[in-house]
């Protein structure tokens, strides 16, 4: 078939600026073929090739004890001791799911477990973290209906429990979702697989599901802002088939077990392409593919689709040669394909055959090591206008708002729909604070959670980055896990937008700061820019993604409060409501600063409660919302009332940073707060668990009253 | 006291059935769909959850018809035991082993939470560790779990004694709240609920570990 000429309008509907295209010629001397165009498009654009977040990503610190394997690979490797290992990444799917919610967040909750396998581990939990427009936008319910049930069929079928995550609104997203989806996996630390190929002559194998059309050119609509012409797009949103990924994750540890891989990577974003060139790449080797032995769904695909398809559920794998029969047999037994589409070569090529014609040529290391870098334009977030006064609200009143609204409401609509059991080792599901599962067969458990504050990140990138990491790990040591590293799922607006650069910038030195204060290396993560619609971006949203580990199960804190108990607040509280919850929901404001974050307090408190565990029943974080949403999660999800004594709108909605609050008996509050005075950890005792109703300052409201508003909200506002 | 455990393709339980099996002393072997016997000796069956072939046809309809199909369906008509959960329950029904379908959850959404069962009859190897009428804590993750049967069958079930478990707060809307039933001999049990998901207090509860336990007592030799 012949192929279009290179025309400028062909060129710029690939993504490329005339500025790349004249490297691309500068680098293979002459006009490149269509396919060879298309192999760079879809290396060279943002998704792919990270070009304008490099410079920055390189500041995160990503190096520990703990680490095996940092930033690069696949996803990050993390020893939690006993020749084990956690293989962990967030990755988001935001413009394919706001194309196509249920396909789009399916074909996410895949890819993200492929990057966990294709290491070699077993996926063991996943999380996901959800941002939508707001509950009245005519969208908002229709999405959220489509990527709640895309998530569940993809990780229900597959068997992985999901353990956790967040789901927010906010206008900001009304015409561009966020869809970050987490998965970690455990192997033994000596049996990580790495995509780097080694040996000529090495046969280049494709794992899988078969290629079809779908998806062609993802990965450059990945990375284009939205606009009215967006329905148009829905061809390049891919359909994700689970029980293909189960049946190839359970091929692929048989074949990784029988010794026949060299070298192993996904074929994620812009497929075929991508990870032959990773291979070869890291390698230092070149790469032959034949086309004619690529297992095809549809007939008549030309080199250019085969390249940019992004079909599910395939794996490209380097073979020991003498195992070629045993690998075969294994994916016989699955009735997967397997074939031997090329090989690796020595010179520095990436050659693709089709029909006996060269559908391209090109230098391999060329294609990812002289991507485009941009060093863009940033100025720095000006600082927040002082806020206006807060008037003084009744304390249930502000409470039975916020639990009203779908931010802060009870969110069993949704979790309710992924099984967060499946494999029998969850030991903590949805609801309050991190997931936990057993490490199989062991005494061991892991904590996953998955935490930011876009309103914080947007009015203060640099508190709003701390803030995040903090926040996580604040849920993993409060339930009792020692946090252990970190991946961060980077959604802003358009870089080439100074003030969204300065954004980003701000961001990860707040993120970078605090993962070193808080020993939480970045391990592996995703950057997803033009999150814009007509112009306008969405708030600012680096998720982070972190795990703790639990030595025992002993050490797990998840009792609930028990009736008579204090409730005992951890570190200081000045009464900070600039950009809270409760201006948010209750006075429709989003002013003043994000709270200042403290990592030498955070630390310090977090390491306190690690290590006084037998001195308190149950534990949480406090987070946006406040002392009053957390005290009064902890005492509904027990079944009991509440008593604050403070009738203070500060001290009772403000949000400063690194607190808990815990719930012990009298004899334990006496020895916890002998404790903290020692380790010089302010804590006060601000009322006590207990009764049929909760009480707030001067006012109160049967338990059994809020328990209806805080469990019905959030199917009101958009199930 | 042997168990089999089938993989089918999708099947995504198994592992954990046989943890269950395990956790009251029963031996576990496990069976590929496409063997065409059971290892010799084996007591019991278990067909676990989870989405074997995908669930793209009717749920366990393209399970039943495995090459292992034939040695399980001889193993029950010779009056062995069976042990169906979710997915494999599904299966049961289309082996016709047990009457009845599972439909969509009237709610049409997956539905994944700790339910509340009621013992039905204590009159089976698989419940005869419990009284009827005591209620036990086992959670349930399926999206078509909704027993249907023709009044005709319904009134058999329950005129034989033969309904398992019944929800105590139905979450699918099982006709007669019926979240698991036996066969006409009482060793064939199909169930939504997943017991080897509480089989250990780490799990949240482990009411499951007393189906085990009383499955051990009956297949111990005497």
């Amino acid at each position: 078939m012949e192929e279009p000429k290179i025309t400028e309008d062909l060129i710029a509907a690939h993504g490329l600026k005339p500025d790349e295209y004249a490297r691309i010629l500068e680098i293979i001397g002459r006009e490149p073929s269509f396919t060879e165009l298309g192999i760079f498009s879809a290396m060279w654009n943002e998704h792919c090739s990270y070009k304008s977040s490099k410079k920055w990503l390189r500041t995160l610190p990503t190096k520990g004890p703990q680490v095996i394997c940092g930033p690069g690979e696949n996803a990050g490797v993390v020893d939690i001791g006993d020749g084990q290992a956690v293989i962990f990444k967030m990755e988001s799917h935001n413009h394919p799911s706001y194309i196509e919610p249920h396909q789009g967040a399916a074909t996410g909750v895949g890819g993200i477990l492929r990057d966990v396998f294709t290491m070699g581990a077993r996926p063991i939990a996943a999380m996901n973290s959800l941002c939508f427009g707001e509950p009245s936008h005519p969208k908002t319910a229709h999405l959220v209906k489509g990527v709640v049930e895309g998530v569940g069929s993809y990780g229900n079928a597959f068997g992985v429990p999901t353990v956790g995550g967040e789901v927010r609104f906010h206008r900001s997203y009304n015409g561009n979702c966020l869809v970050n989806a987490f998965a970690a996996g455990l192997a033994d630390a000596d049996k990580i697989f790495y995509s780097a190929a080694s040996g000529t002559s090495m046969p280049v194998v494709y794992l899988g599901a078969k290629t079809g059309r779908d998806g062609v050119g993802g990965a450059t609509m990945a990375s284009a802002e939205f606009d009215e012409t967006i329905e148009e797009k829905r061809p390049t949103v891919q359909v994700g088939d689970p029980f293909t990924e189960k049946r190839l994750l359970e091929a692929c540890l048989e074949l990784m077990a029988s010794g026949a891989v060299i070298s192993i990577q996904d074929m994620g974003a812009a497929g075929l392409t991508c990870s032959a060139v990773e291979m070869g790449d890291k390698g230092g080797l070149g790469i032959r593919l034949d086309l004619d032995r690529v297992p095809c769904r549809e007939r008549g695909m030309t080199a250019y689709e085969m390249m940019l398809s992004e079909s599910q559920e395939r794996m490209l794998m380097v073979l020991r040669p003498e195992k070629e029969a045993e690998a075969k047999a294994i994916f016989d037994k699955w009735d997967l394909d397997f074939a031997i589409v090329g090989e690796t070569i020595p010179e520095d090529r990436f050659l693709i055959i089709h029909g006996n014609e060269t559908k391209a040529d090109l230098p391999l290391s060329k294609l990812s090591s002289t991507a485009p870098e941009y060093d863009r334009p940033w100025i720095p977030t000006p600082a927040p206008a002082e806020m206006e006064p807060v008037p003084q609200i009744d304390p249930v009143d502000g409470l039975k708002a916020l639990i009203g609204a779908p931010n802060y409401a009870r969110k069993s609509w949704v979790w309710e729909q992924y099984d967060s059991q499946v494999m029998a080792d969850t030991v903590r599901a949805p609801g309050l604070g991190a997931g936990v599962v057993r490490v199989h067969g062991s005494g061991k458990a892991l904590a996953f959670t998955s935490d930011v504050t876009p309103r914080y990140v947007k009015a203060n990138p640099l508190q709003g980055g701390r803030q995040a990491v903090a926040e996580a790990f604040r849920n993993l040591v409060a339930c009792g896990a020692r946090p252990l590293a970190a991946t961060d799922n980077l959604n802003f607006g358009n870089p080439e937008k100074p003030e969204i650069m300065g954004q980003f910038v701000g961001a990860i030195q707040g993120i970078g700061e605090a993962c070193t204060a808080l020993d939480m290396p970045i391990v592996s993560g995703n950057v997803s820019l033009y999150n814009e619609t007509d112009g306008t971006g969405i708030l600012p949203t680096p998720t982070i993604g972190a795990v703790g580990l639990l030595n025992t199960l002993d050490d797990l804190i998840a009792g609930a409060p028990v009736a008579g108990e204090i409730a005992l607040l951890i570190g200081e509280t000045a009464g900070h409501l600039g950009q809270s919850a409760l201006l948010a929901e209750v006075f429709n404001r989003e002013d003043g600063d994000a709270p200042p974050v403290d990592l030498a307090a955070e630390r310090r408190n977090g390491d306190f409660l690690l290590a006084n565990r037998a001195l308190f029943t149950a534990a949480t974080d406090l987070s946006d919302g406040g002392l009053v949403l957390a005290a009064f999660e902890m005492a509904q999800a027990a079944g009991i009332g509440l008593t604050l004594e403070s009738a203070e709108t500060g001290f009772l909605f403000g949000e400063d940073q690194a607190r808990y609050l815990v719930s012990c008996s009298f004899d334990q509050a006496e020895a916890l707060t002998v404790a903290a005075g020692r380790a010089g950890v302010p804590i006060t005792a601000v009322g006590r668990f207990g009764g049929e109703t909760v009480k707030i300052g001067g006012s109160e409201a049967p338990l059994a009253e809020l328990t209806e508003i805080y469990e019905t909200a959030f199917e009101r506002a958009v199930g | 006291m042997k168990a089999a455990v089938i993989t089918f393709p999708g099947s995504n339980c198994d592992r954990d059935l046989a943890g269950g099996f395990e956790a009251a002393g029963i031996e576990v072997s496990r069976v590929w769909h496409k063997d065409t016997e059971l290892p010799a000796g084996t007591d019991i069956v278990g067909i676990p959850g989870g989405f074997s072939f995908g669930d793209y046809l009717r749920c366990g309809a393209i399970a039943a018809r495995s090459p292992i199909s034939s040695a399980v369906l001889e193993h029950a008509q010779k009056g062995g035991y069976v042990l169906g959960i979710c997915n494999g329950f599904q299966v049961l029904t289309e082996f016709g082993l047990l009457p009845g379908v599972l439909m969509r959850n009237a709610g049409l959404k997956f539905v994944c939470r700790r339910t509340a069962l009621s013992v039905s009859t204590a009159d089976s190897a698989f419940t005869q560790g419990w009284k009827p009428g005591d209620t036990v804590s086992i959670p349930v993750a399926h999206h078509d779990g909704n027993y249907t049967a023709d009044a005709e069958t319904l009134a058999r079930l329950e005129g034989e004694d033969r309904v398992a478990f019944r929800y105590v707060d139905n979450p699918n809307g099982s006709m007669g709240d019926i979240a698991g039933i036996l066969s006409a001999n009482r060793r064939v049990l199909g169930m939504m609920p997943h017991p080897e998901r509480a089989i250990d207090r780490a799990q949240g509860g482990d009411d499951g570990l007393a189906l085990f336990r009383a499955l051990a007592g009956a297949l111990a030799p005497a």
